[in-house]
């Protein structure tokens, strides 16, 4: 019995058990239902037959971004931490490059098999077949069969497995795009998920909000070199409107361990005049409870700090550049007057 | 002169009659890029202000003549509008969608192996030659024409390097938006490689991001065989692992794809890496007396 929840070390945090009766697994059950797993609220309790196991392998196939193909992996020595046995025994380790358009072929799988015992490979083609149906045809982009084991009666079976799916193609599996809901998320990433805001909640004091995924990471970084850390990352996208600010201050805001909010803009196609007017628009909606330290650069910059300084909204810090901005978005997190 | 998109570019953009796709090119014709045709299934005979519409690109191509392609087409049909311009013998794709399914991806990469056709992006901001022409949605008003080579997986952090490199009156050659998709086309090494023989570029800048080993690769490549001068920048120091930050390539996996290591590769390889966007300028300018 396994407690599902997402994330990892079940076995050695006791979210895994073995029973022998219905009774017992009742008992398990209610237990497991009842407490949290590693402060993960328990919705669902996986149930599986105690099966004899003879042999441990591992199998797995995953998206290889630097060649453009999926990576297939197989080995006869189950139990090993996969990239060391790749690093100190790699003929233990058989792998395979499958072309997404030729597919996996028979002569792949006679490769991959090949470290397993003679009597085992039939059954290990099967589960490899099996698995490319779900990069093929599923969009999973990971699927590691771990361990992969024979038991008693020589029969190869899946004994727990990890899926990855992208995220892009889920438009073509609405069957696989429920399970997001199984899982309870943290209320504010599900907010920023509705509003459809790329957000990652992070466990530092200043918030922050920037458009484009690079500048944000910039941003995160930057506060850090200036001794704070980051309350999250946040990408507004492009348009920066009233709209999107305002949501986005909303997400921000609701964190109750930001101290400081950064928003920090490029404006490219989209005018910092708009942009400032975008933010000033959000403050009529969403009280601002913290100092804002704003940064605007690029087209129209100038006319866009000027809309800020004429507001002179009693939350608004401007800043002429980035390192400037993240300065003061650090002082005021760690305690500075605005 | 510039790479990839210059005075020889006869664009066409598939996706021409959507609302991002209107607005787009005809920013970029406006700029000066020689845009000869748009591509929209069913819409044939139509004209978007004087752009002639074709129904196929290899329509378009016998036409027009087109040997450039920009995609604004969205996700769940990009993946066969790129093969598709392929197919039709186009040089040069340039794919602005993002959100296309990775394994769509694997496909296009399978299928363009051994193919004359170069492919940017997806998930990317596009190509601009200043002053010459503008395939994407880079704001043209940031840049300044001159003889600084740019690449780059963020967008973004382009606009905001650039915009500050024109202030200091340092120009550019061409800028390169790769793209922040794990499975993409041209990378970091086959632009260098393009500036490397440009005659007209004196210096590269290259700005990554955490996930994969683009930069890695790219560090041991100009170990190797550039010459000419190069300064990094590197975002995402302070990202936790398995968080997908954005882009759906930045995630660091495990111990893989961390900016820490992506930054000693490139001081390793020789290059100039700066601590923040603003340093790029300063390492450039520097590097340019």
């Amino acid at each position: 019995m396994k407690v599902q929840v997402q994330v990892g070390g079940r076995g050695k945090g006791g979210g895994v058990v073995l029973v022998d009766s219905p009774e017992r697994a009742a008992m398990e059950a209610a237990r497991m239902l009842d407490s949290d797993f590693k402060g993960h609220e328990v919705r669902q309790v996986l149930v599986e037959e105690l099966l004899p196991i003879a042999r441990e392998f591992y199998t797995s196939m995953l998206l290889d971004r630097s060649e453009g193909d999926f990576l297939a992996m197989m080995t006869a020595e189950g139990g090993m931490d996969i990239e060391e046995l790749a690093r100190s025994r790699p003929e233990a380790l058989r792998r395979v490059h499958v072309d997404a358009m030729l597919g996996l072929r028979a002569f792949h799988v006679r490769e991959l098999v090949g470290t397993l015992p003679a009597d085992a490979r039939e059954g290990a083609a099967d589960v490899l077949r099996r698995m490319y149906e779900l990069v093929g045809e599923r969009d999973a982009t990971l699927v590691e069969v771990n361990p992969l084991v024979q038991l008693d009666d020589g029969s190869v079976v899946a004994l727990d497995s990890k899926i990855a799916v992208d995220d892009n193609a889920l438009f073509r599996h609405p069957d696989i795009e429920v399970f997001r809901d199984a899982f309870p998320i943290d209320p504010v990433q599900a907010r920023a998920n509705e509003q459809g805001l790329q957000y990652v909640k992070l466990d530092g004091s200043v918030g922050i909000i920037g458009n484009g995924a690079g500048l944000v990471m910039s941003t995160l970084d930057l506060v850090a070199q200036a001794g704070a850390k980051a309350a999250n990352f946040l990408d507004v996208g492009g348009g920066a409107s009233a709209d999107q600010m305002a949501t986005s201050l909303e997400v921000v805001l609701s964190d109750p361990a930001v101290e400081a909010v950064f928003i920090n803009i490029f404006g490219g196609i989209t005018r910092c005049d708009l942009v400032a007017e975008g933010v000033l628009g959000a403050l009529e909606r969403v009280e601002a409870t913290v100092p804002l330290v704003v940064r605007l650069d690029g087209t129209n910059a100038e006319a866009g700090r000027e809309i800020l300084a004429a507001a002179a909204h009693p939350r608004i810090v401007p800043a002429a550049t980035m390192l400037e901005a993240a300065e003061r978005a650090a002082a005021i997190a760690n305690g500075a007057a605005a | 002169m510039s790479i990839l998109v210059g005075a020889e570019t006869r664009l066409v953009a598939q996706g021409l009659t959507g609302k991002e796709g209107t607005f787009h090119t005809l920013r970029n014709r406006a700029y000066g890029t020689n845009v000869v045709a748009g591509v929209t299934p069913g819409k044939a005979g139509q004209d978007v202000e004087g752009i002639p519409v074709f129904d196929t690109v290899a329509e378009a191509v016998r036409e027009t003549g087109a040997n450039t392609s920009m995609v604004f087409v969205p996700p769940r049909f990009a993946g066969e509008a790129i093969l598709e311009a392929a197919d039709a013998g186009i040089d040069l794709v340039v794919c602005i969608t993002e959100g296309i399914p990775v394994k769509d991806m694997a496909y296009v990469h399978s299928f363009l192996k051994g193919r004359d056709t170069t492919l940017i992006g997806p998930n990317c901001p596009g190509v601009i030659s200043p002053g010459i022409a503008n395939v994407g949605i880079i704001p043209p008003e940031v840049c300044l024409p001159g003889r600084v080579g740019f690449v780059s997986r963020s967008g973004t952090l382009v606009y905001q390097i650039v915009h500050e490199l024109t202030q200091r009156g340092i120009g550019q050659s061409t800028c390169v938006g790769m793209g922040g998709d794990p499975v993409h086309g041209i990378g970091f090494i086959e632009a260098l490689a393009m500036f490397e023989d440009d005659p007209e570029t004196d210096l590269m800048i290259m700005t990554g991001e955490i996930g994969g080993d683009d930069e890695e690769r790219a560090a041991a490549y100009i170990a190797g065989r550039v010459t000419k001068p190069v300064v990094a920048y590197i975002a995402g120091f302070e990202a936790p692992p398995g968080k997908r930050m954005g882009h759906a390539g930045a995630i660091v996996t495990g111990s893989q794809g961390t900016a820490a290591a992506k930054a000693d590769a490139l001081v390793a390889g020789g290059v100039r890496v700066a601590r923040t966007p603003s340093q790029v300028a300063d390492l450039v300018q520097t590097a340019l007396v």
